[in-house]
């Protein structure tokens, strides 16, 4: 008797139907929007504070360059005629941002050296370092035409490099198009990651739920252990991808009606590195780098990959999941057993994220994604970096195997454990059991 | 009356504990059968293996002369001692899950449970959730998920437990209902006087073995010491009782009576039977009070397992 699709329902039914469950499908995205939302309003907040600046320049040349504002938050005040302690204490008065001074020297490079910026609280970085740019290219070109050299063509002569990076089959790509892959990678091995905490947690709670209202020994009177580990994994990941799926579509409609309310431009939100990434390779236009990543990107392999790994990789974390929750009678007990299954999958988001980023195909990043139980989060991080063939089958073929090993040790601890009350399980307990 | 279930040489092992030692029982078709024993004796391990929750080590089981397969879980209905059912699940809903399990279409398991729910009148029940109903309710319904795909073998773990007298009472009435009806079933139970009302076999099981089984009559007839119980009048108590003393072996006795009789056990020797001692008795005073003493489940149970220890 194959009562497996039976299990399944139920469990699917049941976790879909409980009011949290509902709840957090359709408050989560609402919360992450909002924060995202408030972050975003509140970082610009901060960066449009008006200022007033007091200027004291002795040498009457280079405060010129403050006249025209170069975002038009900051107003100029440029001193003339009075002492330093003069400047210092009518700013204080009048509660100013703050006051630059220019001393006046002989050399450039003695006032480069001496300029002082004086203020009550200590100033932005953001807003210093605009300062810097700003008074060191004035000084610079000052130096330079102190020294006979031509401003002008000093600067036609400025050549700016971007590698243009191409592989010998002549794929081209270029450091956006890497960001890009890595930003996939990184998002795909995250998303497995996240949803092997929260669902294996929910699986694992499923079997604690069983044991504590005791109907376990009723029902594998009827179905053997294995089945319903099998069904309670499969029908806890079927709620777990609808309420993605929901979180999807929630988010992506609620991001369409909070630009369309509040007018935020969405393409607008760009991070500094983008920006940044954006400026580096200025000679080509957006809409070009965007059609370059989608077609540098394996896309079908992506896909096909992701499939396999995150199946794969959540099967065999959630199995190790329902033996904890077979093994302790309550949920406080599980934390001595939750360190074996955080620390491989931590090791694999971190230990994964920096040795893709500095060499997708570098030894530690290889040999990580060959290990079952970093390999799902690793490999699909190098995917879009282009991972042959053979060495994806591999992986895909070691971690299915030691599935199949994860699914054999959990059933048989399930197995045991579910019968178990009252009794603290220990590792040398658990141990045990496996000979049963 | 050939017998329901056998079960033969079972040995269970737990790491180094030995749960059961070569246990072998005999389920006689139509019986009601207690399964009795100190706790840890092993009864559940046996109970269990029955179930197929585990398998042997050594030994088998045969169901209606066949070794258990999977299929035969339709053929038994088990109420665990622990016992409980999903607390957020409906009533109605969990049953027909339940029921499914053992291999039920829904719809005629929707047919059955209407049956025992209005049986039961319980009928409003069907939407409410487990955790809304109190201990007593929710055992009842329980009782209807072991009870709902008509196996021919119950087995029972301390069903009384968390019943109040009324519904024991009724639960009772049922498992009677049941077993006329052609069904058999095991009772794993401490409470003694419920297997003095209901079994007609019992076995028990000590320190992993099995000390006593057999039909619950032979048992006590094999337990009985000869001994009757008298309530006699003769004048003077205490020389009547110095006469007697000489001749057999005596015992106070406690009796109602309204008599202001000599209240004595007394044991017979081999070879002499009650009608010797009653012509005796008759010869020497007025015999107001003769009852032989049968031991019951509770003496023999207690009288074993010590002689085991």
């Amino acid at each position: 008797m194959n009562h497996l699709p039976l299990i399944i329902k139920r469990e699917y039914l049941t976790k879909v139907r409980n009011k949290s469950f509902i709840l957090m499908t359709f408050l989560s995205p609402l919360i992450m929007i909002g924060l995202f939302m408030l972050i975003f309003y509140l970082t610009q907040l901060n960066n449009s504070k008006e200022r007033t600046i007091s200027i004291l320049d002795e040498t009457g040349t280079i405060s010129q360059i403050f006249t025209e504002d170069e975002d038009e938050t900051t107003t100029y005040n440029i001193l003339k005629g009075i002492s330093l302690e003069e400047a210092k204490k009518q700013v204080q008065e009048t509660e100013e941002y703050g006051l630059l001074h220019i001393p006046k020297m002989t050399s450039t490079e003695e006032i480069a050296e001496q300029i002082k910026f004086y203020s009550e609280d200590s100033p932005s970085q953001k807003f210093i370092s605009r300062l810097e740019r700003q008074l060191s290219k004035e000084l610079t070109d000052v130096a330079m035409v102190k020294n006979g050299v031509e401003v002008e063509l000093v600067e036609s002569s400025k050549m700016n490099v971007a590698i243009v990076q191409e592989s010998f089959t002549g794929e081209r790509t270029s450091k956006f198009v890497n960001y890009s892959k890595l930003g996939f990678g990184l998002a795909a091995g995250y998303l497995l990651f996240m949803f092997i905490i929260i669902y294996g947690n929910m699986i694992m709670r499923s079997v604690i739920e069983e044991k504590t209202n005791r109907i376990i020994e009723v029902i594998i009177s009827s179905v053997k252990p294995v089945q319903l580990l099998m069904g309670k994994i499969i029908g806890t990941s079927l709620a777990g991808i609808t309420q993605f799926l929901m979180w999807v579509i929630l988010g992506g409609i609620m991001m369409v009606v909070f630009s369309l309310v509040f007018g935020v431009d969405l393409a607008g939100m760009q991070t500094a590195q983008q920006t940044e990434l954006l400026a580096q390779g200025a000679d080509m236009n957006m809409q070009m780098q965007i059609s370059e990543v989608y077609q540098s990107l394996p896309l079908g392999n992506l896909v096909v990959a992701f499939f396999i790994f995150f199946i794969g990789g959540y099967l065999l974390y959630s199995s190790l999941y329902a033996a904890i929750g077979a093994a302790v009678d309550n949920e406080t007990d599980t934390q001595q057993f939750m360190m074996p299954i955080m620390v491989p999958l931590i090791l694999a988001v971190y230990v994964g994220g920096f040795t893709v980023l500095e060499d997708p195909h570098g030894t530690v990043a290889t040999i990580f994604s060959y290990i079952p139980f970093t390999s799902p989060v690793v490999m699909l991080m190098r995917i879009p970096f282009g991972v042959p063939l053979w060495q994806q089958l591999i992986s895909v073929v070691i971690l299915y195997i030691s599935f199949t090993g994860t699914v054999w040790f959990a059933s048989k601890i399930y197995r045991v454990g579910i019968l178990m009350y009252g009794k603290k399980a220990s590792y040398k307990e658990i141990f045990k059991w496996l000979k049963y | 009356m050939s017998s329901i279930l056998q079960a033969k040489d079972v040995v269970k092992k737990y790491g180094d504990y030995t749960a059961l030692n070569k246990v072998s029982i005999d389920v006689p078709k139509g019986s009601i059968f207690g399964l009795l024993g100190p706790n840890g004796a092993g009864k559940t391990s046996l109970i269990r293996i029955i179930n197929q929750i585990t398998a042997p080590d050594a030994g088998e089981v045969l169901l209606d002369g066949a070794a258990l397969q999977q299929f035969h879980v339709k053929d038994i209905g088990y109420m665990p001692e622990e016992r409980g059912l999903y607390k957020s699940m409906k009533v109605g809903e969990q049953v027909l899950y339940l029921a499914q399990l053992k291999g039920l279409t829904k719809s005629e398991a929707k047919i059955r449970l209407q049956y025992w729910f209005e049986k039961f009148e319980i009928m409003d029940w069907w939407n409410k959730k487990i955790q809304e109903l109190s201990k007593g309710m929710a055992q009842k319904i329980q009782f209807v998920v072991t009870v709902l795909h008509q196996p021919k073998l119950l087995i029972f773990d301390e069903p009384f437990s968390g019943f109040d007298p009324i519904n024991a009472n009724i639960i009772k009435d049922e498992i009677l209902q049941l077993r006329d009806e052609g069904a058999t079933v095991i009772f794993s139970t401490h409470r003694m006087e419920s297997v003095e009302e209901m079994c007609d076999h019992i076995a028990l099981i000590h320190k992993s073995n099995k000390v006593l089984d057999g039909k619950l009559t032979d048992v006590k007839r094999q337990y009985k010491s000869n001994t009757y119980q008298v309530g006699i009048a003769g004048g003077d108590n205490q020389q009547l009782r110095k006469t007697l003393n000489d001749k057999f072996e005596l015992t106070d006795a406690t009796f109602k009576s309204i008599d202001d009789d000599l209240k004595v056990n007394i044991k017979l020797q081999n070879g002499d039977t009650s009608n010797d001692l009653l012509s005796y008795l008759t010869s020497t005073g007025q015999v107001n009070h003769f009852v032989e003493v049968i031991p019951s489940v509770n003496d023999i149970f207690i009288q074993t397992v010590e002689k085991n220890n």
